[in-house]
């Protein structure tokens, strides 16, 4: 596993507050970030500079607390590019962030497997 | 273990908001949740959460507007917000601070830091819990005391009602606070017509200052009502302020004794400032002395109630100051004294003018007003010129005795000590038909005991009292004869019948003197100076009937009445 994508000690941290409910947690996770995801690109779509801007400012912290560190500053680039309205680089970006949320997914799921009651 | 707390976060990202709850949870507080910030106000008026994560960014409504109007709910309870932000830039940190943010988190969590931070915000919260409830408990107290202060005033009012103040004789100037202050101002009438007036100046302040002036009230109208002496009022105010106050508690008095029919005063000064005789001519300013330790610091029979007597002119004015004048401070800590005092004097042209002049060099002084002077000057006026309300009885008056005769004789030992005069009036007084009379009858009394007792018994001249320094000296003789005082009488016989329709009283008075031609007195009263008394003269005017039996010892007067009159 690359820390790159998923810190470990993160994740260690995190089963250690959550104990049981951590593969919960998990789930949370990757159900709120396809919904980040699909907002972006919703604002993408409708060239919404401040919409891009929360949902990749929301995205990063949530990336952040789990350990995530790759996809949390690809998210905290799209933010800033939200904030100053430079809306022509967004697609490049987000397609990153689908890039990144991919392989961080599949990293989750095999973390999420190993906790299966 | 700090105490459970309810724990309001308000996220809007699913997997922050579901760890924060969990540690918020594992560390024993009962968590609540909101995902933007208009559930979270909703949350917050229905839950009333102790303390409040909040994240900033957040869609429906955003964390700043959440927190402004959660500390307006909140009201003076402090509920911290925790603001919980990934913010960097220094702008958006401070929009968090004046939205009413406590504090801030950064993502990642920590859950260290948050659970230090929570019971950093939850002491804060405790302290401000603890300073409101004991700002309400000084408010409650504060309320108490306010309660009690205007209880007691109320209570002093009636008790320490200020008397004759309003006679047109007197002019005084008190702060309304004044008996918080301590200090204190009588007036009353004697039945004789004349006038006791007392300013009094408790140590300390507060209601321990205020609470002495009560008993010491009723005595000084009590006693005034009933005819007692300056002396004898004295010294029972005295003994009963030592009986009742602590120790360090007493009272600097001036009491004055004012006649307008002898025209003198009387001055008996312990611990207040110099007061001053304020001659009419304008050139003379005599000095009343404190001579005696204040009110209540004596036993009984160390008490020393000797006054001064000073002869008095129409237009003569007693000046009577409280120490608030003298002892005001500039903010060089110098006092006002008693050579700046002086000078307001000497500058004084218009009498009226004179405390306002007082007050205006006070105030120069100071730079401020001062609000613990108590000033007071009484004028000497024409006898008769001054009205006053009927003497106050406490009787009903339903059962007076009408048909009786009673004679006393008081003898040499008692002479020299007691005054017989409240007495008799008292005992004369439950007679119904005699109370509107009540204040000729005393002078008329008064007039006679004095006569017998210092023409009769102690033989003094009262020729004498024709200038100044006779004055001074007649009453050093009466004093010192007194003093040696071994027998000798003055006696009253007291007659009293029913008539048709009222009734009559007949005194007569005799004493152990070698007699005097009552007729031939009087004839020479009204020729001589009017330093001079003017008693006889006073009694046939007074009385209805005025007769000097043919052996010459003791006189005798006569009193009718219509019932109903």
């Amino acid at each position: 596993m690359s820390d790159i994508h998923l810190d470990s000690a993160v994740l260690a941290a995190l089963h250690d507050v959550m104990e049981d409910e951590y593969p919960v947690l998990l789930d949370t996770y990757l159900a709120d970030s396809e919904e980040r995801l699909r907002l972006l690109r919703q604002a993408m779509r409708e060239a919404d500079a401040q919409g891009l801007r929360l949902a990749a400012h929301s995205f990063k912290g949530s990336c952040s607390n789990m350990g995530a560190p790759m996809l949390a500053s690809l998210c905290k680039q799209l933010e800033e590019v939200g904030r100053r309205e430079l809306l022509a680089e967004a697609p490049e970006l987000i397609e990153q962030i689908e890039r990144e949320f991919a392989i961080v997914r599949i990293l989750f799921k095999s973390e999420r497997q190993r906790y299966r009651t | 273990m700090p105490a459970r707390l309810s724990i309001l976060i308000a996220e809007d990202n699913a997997a922050d908001r579901m760890l924060l709850s969990t540690i918020v949870s594992r560390q024993g507080h009962r968590s609540l949740t909101a995902s933007n910030g208009l559930e979270a106000v909703a949350l917050f008026e229905q839950e009333r959460p102790q303390l409040v994560l909040m994240d900033a960014l957040m869609p429906v409504m955003d964390g700043f507007e959440a927190a402004r109007r959660i500390k307006q709910m909140a009201g003076e309870e402090l509920v911290p917000i925790i603001f919980l932000t990934s913010l960097t830039e220094g702008e958006a940190l401070v929009r968090c601070l004046e939205a009413g943010g406590d504090d801030f988190l950064a993502k990642p969590y920590n859950r260290v830091i948050l659970e230090a931070k929570i019971n950093a915000m939850d002491r804060l919260r405790r302290l401000q819990d603890t300073v409101l409830q004991q700002r309400d408990l000084i408010a409650q107290h504060n309320e108490y005391l306010l309660n009690e202060q205007r209880v007691a005033k109320a209570v002093f009012d009636k008790v320490a009602h200020s008397g004759c103040l309003a006679a047109p004789n007197i002019r005084y100037l008190q702060s309304p606070y004044a008996l918080f202050n301590g200090d204190l101002l009588l007036a009353a009438f004697k039945p004789s017509g004349g006038m006791h007036v007392l300013l009094g100046d408790f140590t300390g302040h507060g209601l321990p200052a205020a609470i002495g002036a009560m008993p010491l009230a009723e005595v000084f109208y009590g006693m005034t009502a009933k005819g007692y002496s300056l002396a004898e009022i004295l010294r029972e105010i005295n003994a009963k302020l030592k009986r009742i106050l602590p120790l360090g508690v007493f009272c600097c008095a001036t009491l004055l004794n004012i006649s307008f029919q002898r025209r003198v005063v009387e001055v008996w000064n312990g611990g207040l400032p110099d007061g001053y005789l304020l001659r009419a001519n304008g050139t003379q300013r005599v000095p009343l002395v404190s001579r005696h330790l204040p009110l209540g610091v004596l036993a009984p029979a160390a008490f020393n109630d000797r006054y001064e007597v000073f002869p008095l002119e129409l237009g003569d004015r007693v000046f009577l100051l409280s120490d608030g004048v003298l002892e005001a401070c500039n903010q060089q800590g110098e006092l006002f004294g008693e050579r700046r005092l002086h000078r307001v004097f000497s500058a004084n042209r218009q009498p009226a003018q004179l405390f306002a002049e007082i007050q205006q060099a006070l105030l120069n002084f100071r730079g401020e007003l001062q609000d613990d002077v108590s000033l007071v000057e009484v004028s000497m006026v024409e006898e008769g010129s001054l009205s006053r309300g009927p003497l106050v009885f406490t009787g009903s008056g339903q059962n007076s005795p009408l048909d009786w005769s009673a004679s006393f004789e008081f003898r040499g030992e008692t002479l020299r000590r007691f005054n017989p005069l409240p007495f008799l009036l008292q005992l004369l007084l439950e007679v119904e038909g005699l109370r509107p009379q009540g204040g000729a009858l005393y002078s008329v009394l008064a007039e006679l005991y004095s006569n017998a007792l210092e023409h009769g018994v102690l033989g003094l001249d009262s020729s004498l009292k024709c200038d100044a320094e006779g004055f001074a000296e007649y009453y050093l003789q009466r004093s010192t004869r007194l003093a040696q005082l071994r027998e000798g009488y003055v006696r009253f016989h007291l007659q009293l019948v029913p008539e048709d329709a009222g009734g009559r009283l007949t005194v007569r008075v005799e004493d152990s003197g070698s007699g005097f031609d009552g007729q031939a007195i009087v004839e020479q009263q009204l020729r001589v100076d009017r330093l001079c008394g003017r008693g006889l003269a006073l009694v046939r005017q007074l009385s209805e009937r005025c007769t000097w039996p043919e052996d010459g010892r003791g006189v005798s007067v006569e009193f009718s009445w219509l019932a109903g009159a």
